[in-house]
């Protein structure tokens, strides 16, 4: 093979490659501008956690630690305390609440299995995935930080709303 | 006991002493063709590779040791990292050596599940490796078509597991949750529009003059010492190995989907490209027919002391709260014994070795990473070719490194 045909076969290859290249032009974009665009997320994907409330705004969780003992990373730490007044004047919605719930940022490796396991529904994945600080310590999210009636006051926070929580039709992508 | 260090021979003995004409180059652990933080010792006669050294462990992070800190159904998180390329294959390897010493019979609907996730999944780590490796040889565009094709793959994936590249979709014992409506007319939709996207490929790079005398007769290795190296997966089958543990030992139920195993004589860099193109027919084939027999049914095994119990159930009946807690908060104990159960990953022959000894922990746990096993050969492949088809080798081997280092 001459150097000729060498040159012609590689301007062959590159003009067909091209033309491939710019017949995208017009077609549908898949790239998001990001920080500009927002970014849609499937029903079920695992962000910051929620810690729901009944419909009083009660808190549901119970402080059983089974969400700690699901964890992998040893991420979650709870205190709990029983509360004997009656419902209406309750923190949570059952006699026994967490009052201490800390979920450690730096650890999660947001794999799903608190919510899981957790008996009472009072944990389910949000779908913030926006957590970075400048801080570490920062990472350490609180009850306060967690709660739903928090997170709600939140601009940057898409909620899961409990109708499209869980195995609810696609958004399209 | 202390080993006196001067016996033990160094790495880099023999680079150490240069000769003449010869160089010693580092490449990498920061090159961006290594994929990853992989360092090669190349010592070089001109432009030639005399020696190349793979050195490895930049990456690692002590997850066989970790295994035996965790309970069974923790340790899927952790396979999910191993090959961050194919966790869903990860995920089945270690599920299915659990389930094999506790003897579960997976229900249908879970099985042909896996399949299809798995074949998904094979198909989005060849994009990845089709992007990078075309990319370290100049070829730009082809990236951006591929990681396209993944993105509508890890949609699939997040939408069904809530995870992109950390899933850890299957449990012992059947799968996290069912597929979410509408699943498979997205998945139609995916697998209708691939063909496309396959030529798009076959005419950037196949049919590529560039392309071809980059890779034709680049990094050969025999029939002889692929099998001496122990390579598997693509990598072998280029060398002329007819060897696929999906047909060869089936598991999933992956004996009853009608396929074809690609093998090519060659045992060039051109020959792994065609393996894993032919592949990528095969998978969508395979997902075609795994999507054509989805029926509805149970996607747990019937085990309550291992598998949890379904959420309705749970809330409702006793004995169902009560297996929940023992299983989350106390893990369950598999019979002692030990195990070695292989799949075929996207990269090759992906074992799981679990030896328990009746704890709810694992007592060992070894994994034989396919990355790592088919690295091996690389200085074999490279020894006598120019410095610029070591980055078309490195490709062609498609090593993922958080499974060599682990």
């Amino acid at each position: 093979m001459s150097i000729i045909t060498d040159v012609i076969q590689s301007t062959v290859a590159v003009i067909k490659g091209m033309r491939r290249t710019l017949a995208e032009i017009p077609r549908e974009k898949w790239t998001v501008q990001y920080p500009d665009d927002p970014i849609t997320v499937q029903p079920r994907y695992r962000g910051m956690h929620l810690l729901h409330v009944d419909e009083n705004g009660k808190e549901k969780c119970v402080a059983c630690y089974l969400c700690a003992a699901a964890c992998p990373s040893d991420c979650i730490y709870i205190e709990a305390e029983d509360d004997p007044r009656p419902y209406e004047q309750r923190v949570g919605r059952d006699e026994r609440f967490a009052k201490v719930y800390n979920i450690d940022y730096n650890r999660c490796i947001f794999c799903g299995f608190c919510v899981e396991a957790c008996p009472k529904d009072a944990i389910t994945h949000g779908y913030n995935f926006e957590i970075s600080v400048y801080n570490r310590s920062d990472l350490l999210k609180t009850k306060n930080d967690l709660l739903i009636t928090k997170q709600k006051q939140s601009k940057n926070y898409r909620v899961a709303l409990s109708s499209e929580d869980v195995d609810s039709e696609y958004k399209e992508v | 006991m202390s080993v006196a260090v001067e016996n033990i021979p160094g790495q880099f003995d023999d680079l150490d002493q240069s000769l003449e004409s010869q160089m010693t180059l580092s490449m990498g652990p920061q090159h961006p063709s290594t994929h990853g933080v992989l360092r090669l010792e190349l010592k070089l006669d001109g432009e030639l590779v005399v020696k190349a050294i793979p050195d490895i462990g930049y990456l690692h992070t002590g997850m066989e040791k970790l295994f035996e800190y965790k309970k069974y159904q923790q340790g899927i998180v952790i396979t999910d990292r191993m090959d961050y390329l194919n966790p869903l294959g990860n995920n089945l390897a270690y599920v299915m050596a659990a389930e094999k010493l506790l003897d579960l019979e997976i229900p249908e609907r879970a099985q042909t599940i896996r399949v299809l996730f798995c074949e998904l999944q094979r198909i989005a780590s060849h994009m990845v490796w089709l992007g990078t490796s075309a990319l370290d040889l100049g070829a730009m565009s082809v990236f951006f078509f591929c990681f396209r094709q993944r993105e509508k793959i890890l949609n699939l994936i997040e939408a069904a597991s809530g995870g992109r590249m950390t899933p850890s979709y299957f449990r012992i014992g059947g799968l996290m949750m069912d597929l979410p409506a509408g699943f498979e007319r997205r998945c139609q939709q995916f697998i209708e529009g691939f063909p496309e996207a396959l030529d798009t490929f076959e005419t950037l790079a196949t049919g590529n003059t560039i392309w071809q005398s980059r890779t034709q007769g680049v990094g050969v290795i025999s029939r002889e010492e692929a099998i001496d190296w122990g390579l598997t997966g693509p990598c072998l089958r280029a060398s002329n190995v007819d060897l696929d543990l999906r047909r060869d030992n089936p598991y999933s139920g992956y004996e009853t989907y009608d396929f074809d195993v690609p093998v090519e004589t060659d045992g060039d860099v051109w020959a792994r490209y065609r393996v894993r193109m032919r592949e990528l027919y095969e998978s969508h084939k395979i997902i075609r027919q795994a999507l054509a027999r989805l029926k509805p049914g149970p996607i747990k095994a019937d085990a309550p002391k291992v598998v949890l119990p379904d959420r309705d159930d749970m809330r409702k009946h006793m004995d169902s709260l009560i297996h929940h807690f023992l299983i989350v908060a106390e893990g369950f104990s598999i019979p002692e014994g030990e195990v070695y159960h292989a799949i075929e990953g996207s990269k090759g022959e992906l074992g799981v070795y679990m030896k328990s000894d009746g704890t709810p922990k694992p007592s060992r746990v070894h994994v034989r990473g396919p990355s790592f096993i088919n690295l091996q050969a690389l200085p074999v492949m490279s020894e006598g070719e120019m410095i610029a088809d070591v980055v078309a080798i490195i490709g062609s081997l498609d090593i993922v490194l958080g499974e060599i280092d682990r």
